[in-house]
């Protein structure tokens, strides 16, 4: 058997755990933002992109986060099919708003770096459009557990969806290599394809998505284990 | 250290957009979760007060 992680086996653990992650994540997302914002914007501009450079800071850190925060998803999603552990079930479901935002806004931002370089706000292009089929695979998530009454069923419909929708990483990663796309290859985890003027703060934007999405997720999956606890004592009110 | 440089000049049109939509983005996202979480802990305390 697989062992889940000690603190997705124990609800009570995971809220004392997560009361005092969450906040010190937050303000670690903070701190790193805000260096990260003061080095971006100090940063020269690119010799071939000018000052449009400057939208990499916040498009790259959303569109790797946006692949994250689907692993999490579909990893959650298994442990939740699997041992069917509330907890798990509860990451998934907190999960997918946070990924939905951050695919928004690595598709956004995207587009605004995209029209000035490529003269074009939208190209149908393969990274583009897989990372179109992301976002739509959020929402399907989304959408899927909203529309199904029966909270087991609708968990259950959702988590498979969402390992469905795990085939789609390797595609949104690879597509830069497997077809001849406009949307440049991945310059960030290749040694010396960015100046360290860039790559700092690149780096630090990266780290402080990634705790931002940690506290938020802490948030949000708290907020879920009150709604549970809060929906069954309503059942056993009225059931007394 | 270079002072951070807020001329955009013919690119700001693209890029303080890209910057604003994304904070809004971050607010919403904090905003949704800690209101989430508030109400639902609100009304789980309440039903478990005798």
């Amino acid at each position: 058997m697989i062992p889940a992680p000690a603190f997705l086996a124990n609800p009570e653990r995971f809220m004392a755990f997560s009361r005092w992650a969450a906040p010190l994540l937050g303000v670690i997302a903070v701190g790193l933002a805000a260096v990260g914002l003061w080095l971006g914007f100090a940063a020269p501009e690119d010799y071939q992109q000018g000052a449009t450079v400057r939208i990499m800071f916040i498009h790259v850190p959303a569109a790797i986060l946006a692949m994250f925060v689907y692993v999490c998803l579909g990893v959650a999603s298994l442990l939740a099919l699997v041992f069917r552990h509330v907890l798990a079930d509860a990451a998934a479901q907190a999960a997918a708003p946070l990924g939905a935002g951050l695919t928004f806004l690595a598709l956004v931002t995207g587009s605004l770096w995209g029209r000035p370089m490529w003269g074009a706000w939208w190209v149908w292009d393969a990274r583009l459009t897989s990372v179109l089929v992301l976002f739509l695979f959020y929402i399907a998530y989304l959408a899927l557990r909203a529309s199904i009454d029966d909270e087991a069923k609708a968990a259950r419909a959702a988590a498979i969806l969402a390992l469905v929708g795990l085939v789609n990483l390797p595609i949104v990663h690879f597509s830069v290599y497997w077809w001849n796309t406009l949307h440049q290859g991945s310059s960030m985890f290749t040694r010396g394809a960015l100046a360290p003027v860039f790559a700092t703060p690149l780096y630090l934007m990266t780290l402080a998505y990634l705790a931002g999405f940690g506290s938020l997720w802490l948030v949000r999956i708290r907020g879920e284990v009150w709604r549970r606890r809060a929906e069954a004592a309503a059942l056993r009110a009225a059931r007394a | 250290m270079q002072m951070p440089d807020l001329d955009f000049g013919k690119y700001a049109a693209y890029i303080w957009p890209a910057y604003l939509i994304t904070a809004l983005v971050f607010a919403g996202l904090i905003a949704g979760a800690l209101r989430h979480a508030r109400h639902w802990k609100r009304r789980a305390e309440g039903l478990r007060r005798p």
